[in-house]
Order: C-alpha cells, then structure tokens, then sequence
C-alpha cells in the first residue's frame, strides 16, 4: 500500500474522497481498466473513496459536491458541452481520463473528413441527432485539472492521481 | 459498450447510454422506443486511406471492454482480403487469447453488473463485507475469475484492452511459454469458483420468455467462436461470405445504432451466449458438458435472463479450453505471414461475447484500406430488445412505474448491450396519459 493510502488508513478522519466517473464519446476502455482495477483495489480504496457517480456500477447516482471528477471521452454535442459544464460545476477537479478526454484523438476522427467521406447514411444521423460541428477533447469545453493519458489510461498514471486527490483532501478512513 | 454498428454500415461501436420511452394510452402500451444514444465516431469511415497493418489496432478502439474480438475479426478480414493464411499455432493462439477475453467479458459483466440484481442491492459497492454472506464470496470469485481472464490475455496478446502484438498474419511476438504452467494451474483451481457462479445464475429465477430465432456461429468440430458458419433455430446455416446479404438494415429513427432482421424469416433474432447454448452446447468442452450438466438442462431456452447463464457456463468452457491449450501447444519461434499487397474484399465472421460480430474489408492492390463496414451484435440485437420490452410491458402494467423501469433495466442487461447499457443506469422516461 502507498504512502497515501496507509496514511488514510491509519488516520482517524471522517470523510471519504467524494468521486464522479463519467463517459462521454469514446470505447470506454479506461471504464472497463478501472472495473479490472477493483479485482485488486475494491477494499482498499472503498474505504477512502465514495464513488458517488459512476454509472457504470451503480443505479443511484449523484454529482454533487464532488472533490473530483473524471471524465472519460470527447465531446460531440452541445447536450454533451452542456452536462460537461454542470460536472464542472459540481466538482473541486476535473481530471481528463485517457486519449479521447485528453486529445479528442480517434474520436475526433470526423473532424477531419472530407464531404464525399460523408454517405448519405452518415449524414442521416448528424443532421438527425444533435451532433455538433466538431468533436472536441475535454479541455475544449471546460477547464480541465490533470490528465491521464493514455488508450486505455495508463494505470500508474491513474493511481498516482487518485493518490495526489487523497493527499491534498487529507482524506482519511472513517474511524 | 457498447453497440455498435453493425451491420452493413456500422461504423462505430455503441455503448454507453441507452433510454427508453413508453407511452401508455388507455391501459394500453402506445409507443414503446429503446433508444440507444451513444454519439457515433464513424471509425470505419476513419479507416479508410489507412495500411491495412494499421487498421485492425485502430479499429479495436471501436470497443473497450470487447477490443480483441474486433482486433481479432479485422485481422481475419484483412487476412482474407489478402489471401493469408496464418498457421496453426496462430489459430490456436488465437482461440487461447479469446478465451481470456470471454473469461473476463463475461464475468465483468455477470458479476458486477448482473449479481447487485441477484442479490437485490444497487450495486458491488452495496455488498456486505461480510466474508460468510454468498454475496462477498461471489465477488472475491469474480477477481480470481477476471484477473485470469486478463493474466491469460497479457501473456498472448499483450494486453486485455487494445492488444499490442496480434498483427496481420500472426503474432509480433511469441508468448513467453513459461508462463504458461502457473497460468494453467490457476485455471484449475478457479473452476470451483466458476461452479459456484453457475449455480448462483441457474438458482436465480427471474424470467421474461418470448420466441426468437437464435443465430450463431456453429463449427462442428468444437464450440468455436472464431471459426464456423451461421446456424439459424432451423438448422439452416449461412456462410460467413454470405452472411451480409442475409441481413435486412432497420433504419430506427429513435436510435443512433441500426437494427436488424435476418432476411430469411423476416423477423427479429437474438444472437450471444444463449443464442450460443441453445444451438451449439452440444460441442461445449467435455468437462464442461460433465460439470454444468444442471445448468445445461436449462437449454434450450426462451428465457432472456438465460443468456446470464449461458454466459456463466461458457466462462467455464473457455477455462476448460484453455487450460487444454496451455498444457499441450509447444510454441515455436514464428514470425507473422505477410504476402505482397493485392486488392480484394474480405470477410470475416466471429462470436463476439455479445454474439455475431461481422468485419469485411476492401483492400486495394497498395495494401490501402479502401472502404470498410462492421456488423455488431447489439445491433442486431437492438430490435429483439424493444420486442421484449414491449411484451413485457403489455404484460405487466398492473406494475407501479418504479417496479416497470427495474424490469426493463433487468431485461435489457441480460442481454449485456456493450458497456454502458449493461450498466446500471438506464434513461427512462414513462408517460402515462
């Protein structure tokens, strides 16, 4: 157990660091990485971290008062601009989780096509459904914290975050 | 994920967000739309003007929790376009790997997903840490069980998400075959705790039973999902060159994933696991027909909540078969089979976790990628769902709105639609007038 983690686990506090999990236009592979992450972290971080929204994992939800959220995915739509925004509003951080959040890349791939690229089937569903112009990485829609890069997230990279967020809350298990 | 597109114009996987709208009139169901809302990334579109060897690593993007199955299916597309044929100890690295992927897919999707229903809680985080309750011990099973499914992709493929070393042709590099004896001897010893998954599966009696046509690949040698023809529930079978022009394209205007019906019958079909169990079960491995004989009698079945099962037993399966392979195959030093670029169309037809995963690729004679489609099981799923929601629904209205929206959820992840739909969160909105 890292330095963090055994500090809150020896700690005698009283509150869990408060975390969202959103996904926006990607495979969601980071998602699936952090799922496989609790075969190994589930008790331990379970005790320092509340996974208030996670919709991968839970029915109930709810985004306010985070102290962190991060998000996964670009940003097709102004819907998907607009509840970016509110998760920016309701969370301290905002930490961009793997290449689609951070780059846009692949899922900024439309940006880039040419008109005959675009068949009528394509076309059907961007003038059908709210699509935006472009797509955009996260920090083109919001102020972004930190980054986790990497397709899917580097892990090391996502545990030295998660641990940098326990460290500045102080946040430690309840007693 | 997930869906996905599937068919003949799929170009992005989908998964992740999925609504329901039901409207209901005079104590009659009026309109009833299974949305699915992912926003496309037309990957397929993207892949054009890309070297074929570029392709099936960008493609495995389409889908994060099933990314091997389309690494897998554009490689043998490409493959096929080019006139490939890889070795056996390719083809049988390649069903090893694959097991891992369905070892780890289903059990994500089982035991996170699924068992919070089971157990009547919302989710993993709500079960009790309490090491005598059947729920803790499931839980503890499933990191055992997935880890596993994961160790055995990283020792062949490099990774359990966006594989590095599969390439057209081969492997990048061989597996360290070390590995394999440890790998072996925990599959062994986590087959009890994959029993115990079964049972639970198999003791729970949730049910919604409405007909389908079941499609599946079928190869009479053994229960394959790389390799085989479609079977349909008649017995009539497809070629995987054929299989496209079998599918008639549903244009739903509420959905951004297409939908599908087999052209044949004119009707909606259902294609995964249970599709699997139902037609095939009788080529499972031998320990497994031995050991998940209980389970077994279930089948076939018309019960949608079946596929949860039929997924516990294939988990089983695939440690079965890969604890075969990893105690007999001897890998030698082979490269990966690359031929001089030609120009030609390929196909290629597999079983992805969720059922028929169709890629076909049109290759020019520089090796460029000229034109692409994917067929993906949700998809061709997306149908069949509305159908059985609306049965259920003009079924049960007798049933208060919050009771509805828990059976609708209920129905719509036993068919695990890629990720986020199989999550625990379903959009739904329910007028009554």
């Amino acid at each position: 157990m890292d330095r963090a983690l055994q500090r809150a686990d020896a700690g005698h506090g009283h509150r869990k660091l408060a975390v969202g999990w959103f996904s926006f236009t990607c495979c969601e592979d980071s998602t699936i990485l952090l799922a496989e992450l609790l075969n190994d972290h589930l008790d331990e971080w379970t005790k320092v971290v509340e996974f208030r929204h996670m919709k991968t994992l839970k029915s109930r939800n709810s985004m306010e008062d985070l102290d962190v959220a991060f998000v996964e995915g670009a940003i097709s739509s102004d819907s998907q601009a607009e509840e970016v925004r509110r998760i920016r509003e309701n969370a301290r951080y905002v930490v961009a989780i793997g290449a689609c959040a951070c780059t846009g890349k692949p899922s900024t791939s439309r940006n880039q096509f040419v008109d005959e690229q675009i068949n009528e089937r394509i076309r059907w569903y961007l003038d059908h459904f709210d699509y935006g112009r472009d797509v955009k990485p996260l920090d083109g829609v919001i102020k972004v914290d930190d980054m986790v890069r990497g397709c899917p997230m580097k892990v090391q990279s996502f545990e030295q975050t998660l641990n940098k967020y326990l460290e500045l809350f102080e946040v430690t298990r309840h007693g | 994920m997930a869906n996905r597109n599937i068919v003949i114009d799929a170009i992005t996987k989908i998964e992740g967000n999925a609504g329901l709208e039901v409207v209901v009139e005079d104590g009659a169901v009026k309109d009833l739309r299974f949305k699915i809302t992912d926003y496309r990334r037309f990957l397929t579109v993207a892949a054009r003007g890309k070297r074929t060897v570029a392709v099936p690593s960008f493609l495995s993007r389409i889908c994060g929790t099933c990314s091997v199955s389309h690494l897998f299916a554009s490689l043998m597309a490409i493959e096929s376009a080019q006139g490939i044929e890889v070795t056996e100890q390719t083809r049988t690295l390649r069903r090893l790997a694959y097991d891992g992927l369905m070892i780890r897919d289903h059990a994500l999707h089982l035991y996170f997903f699924v068992l919070p229903d089971v157990l009547g809680v919302d989710s993993i985080f709500d079960i009790p840490d309490d090491p005598g309750s059947l729920g803790h011990t499931l839980l503890r099973d499933s990191f055992d069980i997935k880890r596993l499914g994961t160790d055995i992709s990283n020792a062949v493929a490099g990774a359990a998400i966006h594989a590095p070393l599969p390439t057209v042709g081969g492997f990048l590099r061989n597996p360290d075959q070390t590995k394999f004896p440890d790998l072996a001897t925990r599959l062994e010893a986590v087959r009890p705790q994959v029993l115990r998954g079964i049972e639970a599966f198999l003791e729970w009696d949730a049910s919604l039973v409405r007909n389908s046509d079941y499609l599946c690949l079928r190869n009479d040698e053994r229960f394959d999902f790389l390799e085989g023809d479609v079977l349909n529930s008649n017995g009539e079978r497809v070629s995987e060159s054929r299989f496209a022009d079998y599918l008639q394209y549903v244009r739903i205007p509420h959905s951004q994933a297409e939908g599908y019906r087999f052209s044949d019958t004119q009707e909606d079909y259902l294609v995964g696991a249970l599709a699997r169990i139902n037609l095939s079960r009788d080529i499972l491995h031998p320990r497994t027909r031995a050991d998940a004989a209980d389970a077994l009698s279930a089948f076939p079945s018309d019960n949608i909540y079946h596929n949860n099962l039929a997924q516990a037993v294939e988990v089983l399966h695939c440690v079965d078969e890969a604890i075969d392979i990893l105690n007999t195959i001897r890998v030698a030093d082979e490269g990966p089979v690359r031929d001089p670029a030609r120009s030609g169309r390929g196909v290629a037809l597999i079983e992805a976790p969720r059922g028929l995963l169709c890629h076909s690729a049109t290759v020019s004679d520089e090796g460029i990628v000229e034109d692409y489609d994917v067929v993906v099981p949700t998809a061709q799923n997306q149908i069949n769902i509305e159908n059985d929601l609306r049965y259920h629904f003009e079924r049960n209205l007798d049933k208060d709105d919050d009771s509805l929206k828990l059976d609708a959820e209920g129905i719509i992840r036993a068919y695990d639609p890629c990720m986020s739909c199989a999550t625990n969160f379903l959009k739904m909105d329910l007028t009554r007038r």
